[in-house]
């Protein structure tokens, strides 16, 4: 059987918890193979980054080393890694479904004629991977036929990697890139400026909807309630498209999915499309003024209240109960 | 400007969707089916193109039954000037369908294909990057921005951490976010205009292409159930339930 190659998303020298879940999952689907599980870092320069990675559990780690790597664009990683592929003799190409890696998987998968599974929640022993449609109302059991297959996993299906009793060995292999092939070019990347915790990793969610009305509601209203409890800040889409927070705020089907321990939908009416990114949850609480909104019929616990009274009122109570 | 724009049809977003109890599908007798909301920004980011670069052409293609048909109407009468229906009964596969998409791009002579970032029902997202690599076009992905100088594309993507700007030249292939524009209604004058307008069939078999599909979906299941959950009479309940009973904070 080949080998599970892990894409090892990093940026800044960091990685964030999704390639410690990409890790987890292709080390699943590597056991389940009788197979090796190796994590690829690309890069110009990705040899600390790889030092790190290989604390995680993944048999081998390959830093893969380019000047055409530094910055991620789509026709270069593609190339870097069917080229590896071809190497290495790997049957699995598997990351996690971020951004990137809905970006480059499926160019790497058509370079290698090769099917793809997106967003999978789950690895059977059969073979078989689970994976949600129809913004999750529906579960697809999916068959990949072929030499090479790519999988992407949900982020929040997978459990994120833990240290490994020893770090594997790291090989520094240079890319095979024809340079003169590629064509995109990398302008800016204007990245929200944030202290608080990452929307996809924190333990509690606060999300705001339309029913804050306003961009300045949310840091008045919303941001004292979602720093009190060290939340994650959210929003639907009504409250993107409006222009009351950045896009990468959004939650929902084809925003970001979540699923903290606890989320905390304020002033949303709870559309199949939000319920999507945030369903499994493990506990909901809602808090509207429309005692009929969808989102009731998914939360734990639901407070029919006006929510400019309610959540000042929330900060409070979490004050009393911190004091205790 | 040749632009080429790939729709799909799915069920309406608001649809109630059901699993059939054999796990074949979904049941399809309460569906309305409307253009893939993403593919219809697609159809307006090319009317746009089309305005400010007169001379262009918006060519709607889509792979599908012929009762498919209405849906690239719909985009006749928003504006497109012609359609194309790729004709096909059975299922087919991301590959398929970007190696469809591939033939009539190259056929058209496109100088850009715009299409929907992912179908609403399917949720893949990746037909159009697909459909970059087969070209050997540069991709620009969730694109909530298009800006064109000439030959040069500057698009402004939404990824994870905010604002992503790339650039490239033509031809390319570009994916729309849900930002990127807020759709026309197609106008009176535009619906009667869309009955002249060409919409041609091609059978899929006639284009001489491996169609034989490498993603098989076996069954489908519906999710597990959230249990009901309760109303709480305040914010102190909240709280308090939150502490004592969940115990998450």
């Amino acid at each position: 059987m080949g080998d599970v190659l892990i894409f090892a998303e990093h940026l800044g020298g960091h990685f964030p918890k999704t390639t410690l879940t990409a890790i987890h999952a292709g080390v699943e689907l590597a056991q389940k193979r009788g197979a090796n599980a190796i994590a690829v870092v690309a890069g110009d320069a990705p040899e600390a980054v790889a030092a790190e990675i290989a604390k995680y559990g993944a048999s081998k780690v390959i830093a893969l080393v380019h000047p055409a790597l530094k910055n991620y664009l789509a026709d270069a990683h593609a190339a870097a890694l069917t080229a590896l592929v071809k190497k290495t003799g790997a049957e699995f190409v598997l990351t996690t479904a971020t951004a990137i890696g809905k970006d480059l998987m499926p160019r790497l998968a058509a370079r290698m004629n090769a099917p793809m599974a997106s967003e999978i929640t789950a690895i059977n022993d059969d073979g078989t991977f689970v994976r949600p449609m129809y913004a999750g109302n529906a579960m697809a059991t999916i068959e990949l036929d072929g030499p090479i297959k790519v999988i992407t996993v949900r982020g929040t299906a997978f459990d994120a990697a833990k240290p490994a009793a020893a770090a594997s060995a790291v090989e520094k292999l240079e890319a095979e890139i024809d340079a003169a092939t590629l064509k995109q070019e990398f302008v800016s990347f204007n990245q929200t400026k944030s202290d608080r915790p990452q929307l996809t990793e924190a333990r509690i969610v606060v999300s705001g909807g339309r029913g804050l009305k306003s961009g300045e509601n949310f840091t008045i209203v919303l941001e004292p309630l979602v720093d009190e409890m060290g939340a994650a800040m959210g929003a639907s889409r009504a409250a993107v498209d409006a222009g009351f927070v950045p896009n990468d705020l959004q939650v929902g089907q084809t925003g970001k999915v979540v699923a903290p321990e606890l989320y905390v939908a304020v002033g949303i009416s709870g559309a199949i499309q939000h319920l999507a990114g945030m369903k499994d949850s493990k506990i909901i609480v809602a808090i509207n003024k429309d005692e009929e909104a969808p989102i009731f019929s998914v939360a734990d616990y639901g407070l029919v209240a006006d929510l400019f009274k309610a959540v000042p009122e929330m900060v409070e109570e979490l004050k009393k109960v911190k004091a205790h | 400007m040749k632009i080429l724009v790939p729709i799909k049809r799915v069920p309406d977003p608001a649809t109630t969707i059901r699993v059939l109890p054999d796990g074949s599908g979904i049941a399809t007798d309460n569906v309305k089916w409307v253009i893939n909301p993403f593919d219809e920004i697609a159809i307006e980011e090319a009317l746009r193109i089309k305005e400010k670069q007169p001379g262009s052409e918006v060519v709607l293609v889509t792979i599908g039954q012929s009762t498919w048909q209405e849906q690239l109407r719909t985009g006749l009468a928003m504006g497109a000037d012609r359609a194309i229906l790729v004709k096909t009964d059975g299922y087919l596969d991301p590959l398929s369908l970007a190696r469809i998409l591939a033939k009539v791009a190259g056929d058209e002579k496109a100088d850009i294909v715009l299409l929907g970032k992912q179908a609403i029902d399917d949720d893949s997202n990746q037909v159009g990057q697909m459909l970059a690599e087969m070209l050997g076009w540069p991709q620009a992905t969730f694109a909530s921005k298009v800006e064109f100088a000439d030959k040069k594309v500057t698009v402004i993507r939404e990824v994870d951490g905010g604002l992503e700007t790339i650039a490239f030249n033509l031809p390319a292939v570009v994916t729309t976010d849900l930002r990127l524009n807020e759709p026309r209604y197609a106008s009176l004058p535009g619906i009667m205009k869309a009955r002249k307008k060409e919409l041609k069939e091609v059978p899929a078999e006639s284009l001489g292409l491996d169609l034989a599909p490498k993603l098989k979906i076996k069954s489908l299941t519906a999710p597990p159930k959230r249990q009901a959950g309760r109303k709480v009479g305040s914010v102190a309940e909240l709280v308090g339930v939150l502490h004592t009973e969940a115990k998450v904070i």
